[in-house]
């Protein structure tokens, strides 16, 4: 035997179950008056920098339907490639933009829209750049534990063409499941949770 | 940049890696929903990453006074929720046993009948009127939260023809990394129907379910008022970076 290494093992993690928005977003399912507000609703102030832009998201299940259930959180850096964040050493990012939104899937349509700008590129581990990119984390019925992906931008094919992540992934047809299309200043992201177009999800 | 007025140096290493055994895995038939629901191909492995070791600061001033107060902050002036009166607290701790501060808790649940206020429940047991079924809080310096609500009904729901909850609480944790985010379920220590629960059972370590049952904490309850229960909870601890090769300038 060698000595303990003393570690506890990180909660396991359960469906956020059909009535999540209970808990995350009660304005949005008719809880009123417990918040102000549904926490990470509003991105955007008068003087946040960047380009304005919209995230148009759907998640879709094996048989291509869209989940109505879903919630999107996002996170991402400011139009200068710099997190909100105290881990952030690189420089004071934005005051005006937190970098974090949170929003349910629309109960009929299935989709899910932020308000957000482009974020600038962000260095990888060894200094090289990133694409612009936004982290998403997608939680709903059904799903045990919560999916790590990212989005990246269609009106970037340099950037994309050299970022160490997309550079990762072997099978490059799929490599076209982590690109919003963009139409106008919204982008359009399909999530597939299966099939032949599955989404890159992350284990990081 | 780090919080103004904290001592505190900001963690920047990367978060140990996920034991995925641990987890409840993607597909687990016996839960229907996850059948069609549940990523097929391998997830792409790569260390953290800026994007991931990072995330946003939740600062105590956006609680409001009730947050953490089921029984009250949903209920008329002078009324509270119907059910048994319960304190749930414990610490949130990461995988070094560490203490996290700041740390984000939302929580929702049933009424003590097992009814959601949502209008997707249609379960027969009634709506409480002075029940919302949401509630907030965040962490103290040393990882500590409390809050007081009423014990949730255990509920039936179209899974198998005949399935029931185990009475839970949902958690939504937010630590300082974005990798860290987690969503769990809190279960009540004695309830028989844990082991019965299709979505506990995607667990297939016991040790890892037990990790998810509050256990009753007599030394905490306040006598004639409310019962309460202790549930830690345990995010993924950080790499130390002192030995880590940065690019030149960082």
């Amino acid at each position: 035997m060698a000595q303990s290494l003393d570690r506890l093992k990180e909660s396991p993690s359960q469906t956020a179950g059909p009535y999540v928005h209970i808990g995350l977003t009660p304005n949005f399912c008719g809880i009123g008056g417990v918040y102000q507000s549904d926490l990470g609703s509003t991105m955007l102030n008068g003087e946040t920098k960047g380009e304005h832009i919209e995230l148009r998201i759907r998640v879709l299940d094996g048989t291509g339907t869209p989940l109505k259930d879903a919630l999107i959180e996002i996170w991402q850096a400011d139009a200068n490639g710099l997190y909100n964040s105290p881990a952030e050493l690189r420089g004071a990012a934005d005051p005006n933009f937190q970098g974090w939104g949170r929003q349910p899937t629309d109960m009929e349509t299935g989709v899910c829209l932020f308000r957000t700008i482009k974020p600038g590129r962000v260095p990888f581990r060894d200094g090289r750049l990133m694409a612009p990119h936004i982290t998403l984390w997608i939680v709903a019925r059904g799903i045990n534990i919560g999916l790590l992906t990212r989005l990246y931008f269609s009106d970037e094919e340099k950037a994309n063409a050299e970022d160490p992540i997309l550079a990762r992934i072997e099978h490059r047809v799929r490599v076209p499941t982590l690109i919003a299309e963009r139409q106008g200043d919204t982008y359009v992201f399909d999530v597939h949770l299966q099939g032949e177009k599955e989404t890159v999800f992350f284990d990081s | 940049m780090a919080e103004p007025g904290s001592n505190r140096a900001p963690e920047t290493g990367a978060f140990f890696q996920r034991d995925r055994q641990w987890h409840p895995a993607a597909f687990t038939p016996n839960y229907k929903s996850s059948v069609l629901r549940s990523p097929q191909k391998a997830l792409l492995s790569f260390d953290n990453t800026l994007s991931e070791l990072t995330g946003p600061v939740f600062g105590h001033a956006m609680l409001g006074e009730l947050d953490n107060d089921l029984i009250h902050n949903f209920a008329k002036a002078g009324e509270s929720a119907i059910g048994e009166r319960i304190i749930v607290h414990g610490r949130v701790l990461d995988e070094r046993g560490k203490g996290v501060p700041g740390v984000l808790l939302e929580f929702w649940q049933a009424n003590a009948g097992g009814r959601y206020r949502h209008k997707k429940d249609g379960y027969l047991a009634p709506l409480d009127p002075n029940f919302g079924g949401c509630g907030r809080t965040i962490t103290g310096e040393d990882g500590s939260y409390a809050f007081r609500t009423v014990r949730p009904g255990p509920y039936p729901w179209p899974n198998g023809p005949n399935d029931w909850r185990p009475a839970h609480i949902h958690f939504s944790v937010f630590g300082h990394g974005f990798a860290q985010r987690l969503i769990t379920q809190m279960y009540f220590e004695g309830d028989p129907l844990i082991w019965r629960c299709p979505i506990v059972g995607g667990i297939s370590n016991k040790e890892a379910v037990e990790a998810l049952i509050a256990a009753l904490d007599m030394q905490s309850t306040i006598p004639m008022d409310a019962l309460a229960y202790k549930f830690d909870i345990v995010l993924r601890g950080r790499r130390s970076t002192l030995f880590e090769n940065r690019p030149e300038g960082n």
